[in-house]
């Protein structure tokens, strides 16, 4: 299935959940909110939140700012 | 909600002040509390020129040459306390008198014709007769002719002031009388008055129910002028601070002979009420500050100019008297008899122009009218 | 003591963390700042370099994060990013900022109050970056603002305070802490609002792109103090002219 993540498509299994998709990223789920199709997720959420074919997320963390 | 300060720690504050505590007071672009305790101070009594040049620069740059003029209309003199030190105190024998709503109209158009644009209706505390239905009534009648009319009644609800200024009454003066709570219960001894606290937050309710001007003051004579002074300008900031909204004025009623032969236990003299009123308005430079004909023509007169704003002029102080000049009953006697184009003539001869209007209650949009 | 919204800060300089030639150097700065107070910003996860963390620098035991909102052109805009800073840092804290116009960064003061009002509703603790507009300071301040923002001189200009007179009048009137934010190039000028009376002051360009921005935070926070200890011991009007000892205004009347 494919997914839009941060503008770029990206192919995921079948099956994969939230945490899935960070680890491929080598994200810390403790500093990414993420925003999957405009509602923003719990912590918690991470790990059983299944991602569907379509699904457009936007990981989001702190940066550097005045 | 405001709350007074010990009394003797005010007049603690006061005490411990030196001349260099004041020179540096009125030296400084914002006073705080320590400035203005210094400034009520007896180290501050060699300073009152100083003072009174100071106070003079700041009305004249923030107010410009100018005299806002207005007069009392007592429309009674029920009243339900017994105040020490009033001529109003319920167990004197006075001539009492309730206006019906249609002489106190008379009277306030008599006032109108003079030139008076800005109205106080005083009265008593009697809810019974002068309520807020009265007030409200009176001030239907009155609205579109006067520019601002305040009342200086008994002290009433958020909703009540509320009530009343969407009838038309534009402001509220309520005298804590005394900050010192010991005085103040030895000087009100029966009715609604003896509530020291439902009195000071009177001010904030009419300042949030909406009123365009709130005025405050004390009584001179009850207690320590410098302690009260004190406690004044602290209520004032505070004031300020909460309803940014609301312009706040200061009076400075000083006993006078009243009905009743009240002695002031602690009589203020005039020097000392010109450094009280320039000590105020160094600490505020944009406070009202009102002068009534409680004092003298030669007294103010000479004020004129120096921190003053707003004047009364031509008051009578008993309900009536304005139709009928013999009216008994008056809540104390007047040290300003002349009329008004005798105190205005005064005001320009001193290059200063008295005003008698700055807003037209016309402007006013109500939401819930 | 300084407090905002109940927290007490033991300093009165608040950093910034944009700018900064490194993590590193940012987190040597702002230690030498004494800050306990830190703006963050929100974006997207780069996915080209993910190990870019700034939260692997900051210890929050050590600084309070304050998540801004800039990027935002409106309240609509301002209140998502809001609602994303408080997922990613789980802090109700929240520096408010809308700037439309990506020339001078101005706020824009209706859609400024605007937010503030929805999100005092919802539960934040607001800090609007605002200009130095006296009486929008009361209404954000009657909106349930925290804290108010005005700043000194157009963000980056390093132009110190030009909107004194207005700063001035802010700091008089409010009754939640005034933050001089932006505009403070130099030292002095952190000085001179704290000299006035401001609560604090949010530094971030000056120390961030300054030769040394360790030596320049520390240069700050010794200027904050000294402003603060000025204004708490009193401050003598400066005169444009002479005042005669012995004025005459005429008091013969009184008797």
């Amino acid at each position: 299935m494919k997914i839009t993540c941060n503008g770029e498509e990206r192919v995921m299994a079948p099956g994969s959940t939230v945490i899935d998709l960070l680890r491929m990223l080598a994200l810390d789920p403790e500093v990414v909110v993420v925003e999957c199709d405009g509602a923003i997720l719990k912590r918690p959420e991470y790990d059983s939140h299944l991602l569907t074919d379509g699904a457009v997320l936007e990981l989001i963390r702190f940066v550097g700012g005045g | 909600m405001f709350d007074t300060p010990d009394f003797d720690t005010l007049a603690g504050e006061v005490a411990v002040a030196t001349a260099h505590d004041v020179e540096r007071a009125l030296k400084c672009p914002r006073l705080g509390r320590r400035e203005l305790a210094a400034l009520l101070s007896p180290a501050a009594e060699p300073f009152l020129e100083a003072m009174a040049a100071r106070s003079a620069a700041l009305t004249s740059q923030r107010f410009g040459r100018v005299i806002q003029l207005y007069a009392p209309l007592y429309v009674s003199n029920l009243c339900a306390n017994r105040c020490v030190y009033c001529g109003f105190s319920a167990e004197n024998r006075i001539e009492r008198r309730v206006l019906s709503l249609a002489e106190a109209e008379a009277e306030a158009m008599l006032l109108h014709r003079r030139g008076f644009n800005h109205l106080l209706l005083v009265s008593g505390e009697a809810p019974g007769v002068v309520g807020v239905e009265y007030l409200e009534a009176l001030a239907l009648r009155l609205r579109d002719r006067f520019a601002a009319i305040s009342i200086e009644v008994q002290p009433l609800s958020t909703a009540d002031y509320a009530r009343l200024f969407h009838a038309g009454i534009t402001g509220v003066a309520v005298y804590q009388e005394t900050y010192n709570r010991e005085v103040y219960r030895q000087m009100h001894l029966a009715g609604p008055k003896r509530d020291y606290d439902f009195r000071l937050a009177t001010p904030a309710r009419g300042a949030e129910a909406g009123l365009r001007e709130v005025g405050i003051g004390f009584l001179l004579g009850l207690s320590d002028w410098r302690a009260e002074g004190l406690a004044v300008g602290l209520h004032l900031a505070w004031l300020r601070k909460a309803f940014w909204r609301t312009a706040l004025t200061v009076s400075f009623p000083r006993m006078r002979p009243a009905s009743g032969d009240f002695e002031p236990p602690r009589a203020v003299g005039e020097r000392e009420l010109s450094q009280l009123l320039f000590a105020l308005r160094i600490f505020d430079p944009d406070v009202g500050l009102l002068l009534s004909t409680r004092e003298d023509p030669r007294y103010r007169d000479g004020m004129l100019g120096l921190g003053p704003t707003r004047y009364s002029a031509g008051s009578c102080t008993a309900p009536g008297g304005y139709a009928e000049p013999d009216a008994a009953g008056e809540q104390f006697s007047v040290g300003d008899h002349r009329s008004i184009d005798e105190v205005s003539a005064a005001i320009r001869a001193k290059g200063l122009d008295p005003v008698r209007k700055d807003w037209d209650a016309v402007f006013q949009q109500d939401e819930a009218a | 003591m300084l407090t905002i919204a109940g927290r007490t800060f033991g300093s009165r300089l608040f950093g910034g963390t944009g700018k900064f030639a490194s993590p590193a150097v940012m987190r040597e700065a702002l230690a030498a700042s004494g800050s306990e107070m830190v703006t963050v910003a929100l974006r997207r996860v780069d996915l080209a370099d993910p190990a870019d963390d700034i939260m692997q620098v900051l210890d929050r035991d050590r600084y309070l994060l304050l998540p801004n909102t800039s990027g935002a052109r409106d309240a609509r805009e301002a209140i998502r990013l809001a609602h994303l800073a408080r997922a990613a840092g789980n802090t109700e804290w929240l520096k408010l900022e809308v700037t439309p116009d990506p020339r001078t960064l101005l706020p824009d003061p209706v859609e400024t109050l605007a937010a503030t009002e929805i999100l005092v509703k919802e539960g934040f603790i607001v800090l609007p970056y605002m200009n130095a507009d006296p009486i929008l300071a009361l209404r954000l301040q009657d909106a349930g603002a925290a804290a108010v923002m005005p700043l000194g001189a157009p963000i980056g200009t390093n132009q110190g305070i030009v909107t004194g007179f207005q700063v001035r009048i802010i700091i008089d009137q409010a009754r939640v802490p005034v933050v001089v934010d932006a505009g403070l190039g130099a030292p002095s000028h952190a000085a001179l609002a704290m000299e006035m009376g401001a609560d604090a002051v949010l530094v971030n360009t000056a120390i961030a792109v300054a030769g040394d921005p360790v030596r320049m935070a520390r240069a700050f926070a010794k200027a904050v103090e000294a402003g603060r200890e000025a204004y708490e011991a009193g401050l003598g009007e400066a005169r444009t002219e002479a005042e005669p000892s012995s004025p005459r205004t005429g008091l013969d009347f009184l008797r």
